[in-house]
């Protein structure tokens, strides 16, 4: 594992060698989307045309999108975070809490997710970084420590209540010119939801941190090989710290825009949605071994599960049994071609 | 404790410090720590009785019993995973999901198309091995994934957590036999005559065929080769990606025989029968004292861990710490346990004990 270079040099061997390993699977990624779409479009009829299903995926995805936008990063610098969907449990019920029966607003509501973001952040990072346990086993108590927590917040599902909180969740953006008409000749103008500007936020903030500052190029250093990043004079402890900090305010913020989507609180919230933001990162071309990734991969990795869900459940196999074995199946097609073709292009550099 | 020591310096060394140093020094402690704890809180923790069961046979029970009893399924497990482990240098997190895979095996051979039997439909040893075969073709494809398409051990073993509770449904039709045989559930109960719980026998039978394993063969030195660095022990004339893909299929069997147990004990629920199971499991590996990034391991500081989850799950249940909440508090004391046996945390402590030392 370690005698393969990871980093792709752009070496006129083959067509694909011009590629870093990066854009290469951002390439697969993005073209399997496509393929996925159009057939989608082709077998299952127009629905999948009109542009309100495309926004919904968006509306449906949002936080999710920000999960995996963190766990990208935490991936490339080679480690892994799987706390965030019991995170994104706990700010939503803290949320909810503080909203219901707390007297709080809006506002202390996102300082609150923000907050809780950045304890978990602060500790977890500190562990990862400054003490070298195993990213692992640091977000695996994290997670434990969220999703019991959140049972002691409150034990039970409830709804929210609250009327601002309500006004700020019914807002819609609506997109000029993308509406369609419905059976009724009435026209529908579609919209998205206010997380969907927070999520393309992020994709775009973190895009422009990892491909052009000197901290997203660490990133992607301390990922390929601590100890030359190390010796190229790169502070790797901070940069990890810096990482997990990140990640973590993000699931903050991404437990925030789950809230606001959800609008209740609950201990089964989120469950799995760690998994979920693996699976993305990872069909957006991140490797775990870090050194390798694409935020905007990861953006068309979560657009993709959720296609196939569509796809699943517009087939009838309304069971998620189905929807869960496709999800499998499709992590372990993109693996296959990942790993085959990273295999193929390795032996062709030798 | 990954660094590597010379060994004739080591056996100079003084013997507080050899043991301070050794791998299954931070799993025992914890494990005394918790059974001091324990006598001082509540010293009736550690009483067995002798009470009558359901079916007027004589069993122990206690809590000591109760860790015994319910750490069985995790012990085997840990065994396999320590050894994908090491191998590997991953994890697997589908043990779960397999379980429920092999135990609908099982249940499926067993109950035949009644959903609510009450004999075997077919022999247990033939459900057993079918149920066994299934789990280690799922070790198989996994190990496949890791070994030869080179993929990392979580993000293979990501599909079959995904997929595993889908299948485990899917061979059942999404029914949920229920086998009411007492024979069959000998497994997860007792023996009639025999006082103690039948999982314990089954893990210390396991644990002694690892051992025996350990001793006598070389899947120790090879596992431990290939984790260490898989190119050179290619060098050597080892096949790493065999090795890798036979510590897969061990844990495949490890779970199989954890599912028997499951199953056994109550009736299957596809959705929550051992669930995050894996993620104790793994925990267990590393409270061992074992590198979750592979190479050399300490099976009996697995074991010795896996002990400890239990420990400290019977130890929380009896302060009426309510089962939801029961994470958070295991997260703090896995958070203090992996702080205290952190090589730099050590490092740190035993400078500042120098420093107090050398002040006075």
């Amino acid at each position: 594992m370690n005698v393969t270079v990871k980093k792709g040099r752009l070496t006129k061997l083959s067509g694909l060698s011009n590629l870093s390993d990066t854009n290469l699977l951002l390439t697969i990624t993005i073209g399997v989307f496509l393929l996925m779409y159009v057939c989608a479009v082709v077998f299952l009829g127009s629905s999948f045309l009109k542009p309100q299903t495309f926004f919904n995926l968006l509306n449906e995805n949002a936080a999710l999108i920000i999960l995996s936008c963190g766990m990208s990063l935490v991936m490339i610098t080679g480690g892994i975070d799987i706390s965030v969907g019991g995170m994104t449990a706990l700010v939503a019920m803290s949320c909810a809490v503080n909203l219901d029966y707390g007297g709080g607003s809006v506002g202390t509501a996102i300082l609150l997710a923000l907050g809780i973001g950045l304890a978990f952040g602060l500790v977890q990072g500190f562990l990862v970084a400054y003490l070298d346990i195993q990213p692992f086993i640091v977000s695996l108590a994290g997670m434990f420590f969220a999703r019991g927590m959140t049972t002691i917040v409150n034990a039970s599902q409830f709804n929210v209540q609250n009327e601002a909180f309500q006004a700020f969740k019914s807002i819609r953006i609506y997109v000029p010119g993308m509406g369609a008409y419905n059976r009724l000749g009435v026209y529908v103008p579609a919209y998205i939801e206010p997380g969907v500007v927070v999520a393309l936020a992020v994709v775009i903030l973190l895009f422009v941190l990892l491909r052009w500052s000197k901290l997203g190029r660490s990133f992607y250093a301390i990922g390929g090989n601590a100890q030359s990043a190390n010796m190229l004079g790169i502070n790797v402890k901070r940069t990890k710290f810096l990482a997990h900090l990140l990640c973590s305010v993000l699931a903050g913020i991404g437990g925030f825009v789950y809230f606001l989507h959800v609008g209740s609180g609950s201990p089964s919230h989120a469950s799995g949605a760690e998994m979920n933001a693996i699976a993305s990162s990872i069909i957006g071309g991140t490797l775990l071994t870090g050194g390798v990734g694409n935020i905007v991969g990861t953006f068309f990795g979560v657009l993709s599960l959720g296609t196939i869900k569509n796809i699943v459940s517009s087939l009838g196999l309304d069971d998620a049994w189905w929807t869960n074995i496709t999800v499998a199946a499709m992590i372990c097609l993109f693996l296959v071609i990942q790993s085959v073709v990273l295999m193929r292009k390795n032996k062709a550099k030798q | 404790m990954t660094k590597l020591q010379n060994p004739i310096k080591e056996a100079h060394e003084p013997l507080l410090k050899r043991v301070v140093r050794s791998q299954i020094f931070i799993p025992v402690v914890a494990l005394a720590l918790l059974v001091i704890f324990n006598l001082i809180m509540d010293p009736s923790f550690f009483s067995i009785t002798l009470k009558q069961n359901n079916d007027g046979d004589p069993v122990l029970s206690g809590n000591l019993i109760t860790i015994l009893n319910n750490a069985s399924e995790l012990v085997i497990l840990a065994i396999g995973m320590t050894l994908v482990t090491a191998a590997s240098g991953g994890q697997d997190i589908s043990v779960g999901a397999t379980i429920a895979v092999a135990g609908s095996v099982m249940l499926r051979l067993l109950c035949g198309t009644d959903a609510r039997a009450d004999t075997m439909e077919t022999s247990l040893i033939l459900a057993f091995v079918v149920g066994c075969l299934a789990s280690m073709l799922c070790g198989a494809f996994n190990g496949t994934l890791v070994a030869y398409f080179k993929i990392q051990p979580m993000v293979a073993t990501l599909i079959m957590y995904t997929a595993g509770r889908s299948i485990a449904a899917w061979v059942n039709g999404n029914k949920l036999p229920v086998l009411n045989d007492p024979t069959f559930a000998v497994f997860g109960g007792f023996i009639p005559g025999i006082p103690i719980p039948t999982p314990v026998f089954i893990a210390i039978a396991c644990m002694i065929i690892i051992a025996l394993v350990m001793k006598f063969t070389t899947l120790r030195l090879y596992t431990q080769s290939v984790g260490i660095n898989s190119y050179s022990s290619r060098l050597n004339g080892l096949n790493p990606a065999f090795v890798k893909f036979l510590t897969y299929v061990i844990l495949g069997l490890c779970v199989g025989v954890a599912a028997l147990i499951k199953v056994s004990r109550s009736a299957i629920n596809y959705s929550t029968i051992a669930k995050d199971i894996e993620m104790d499991a793994i925990l267990a590996v590393a409270l061992g004292g074992n590198a979750l990034s592979g190479g050399k391991f300490s099976m009996t500081g697995s074991i010795i861990g896996a002990y400890v989850i239990q420990f400290l799950t019977t130890t929380l249940f009896n302060f009426k710490v309510p089962s939801d909440a029961l994470p958070a508090y295991k997260a703090v004391v896995v958070i203090i346990l992996v702080v205290i046996s952190a090589p730099v945390f050590r490092d740190k402590v035993s400078k500042m004990w120098k420093a107090v030392k050398g002040g006075k």
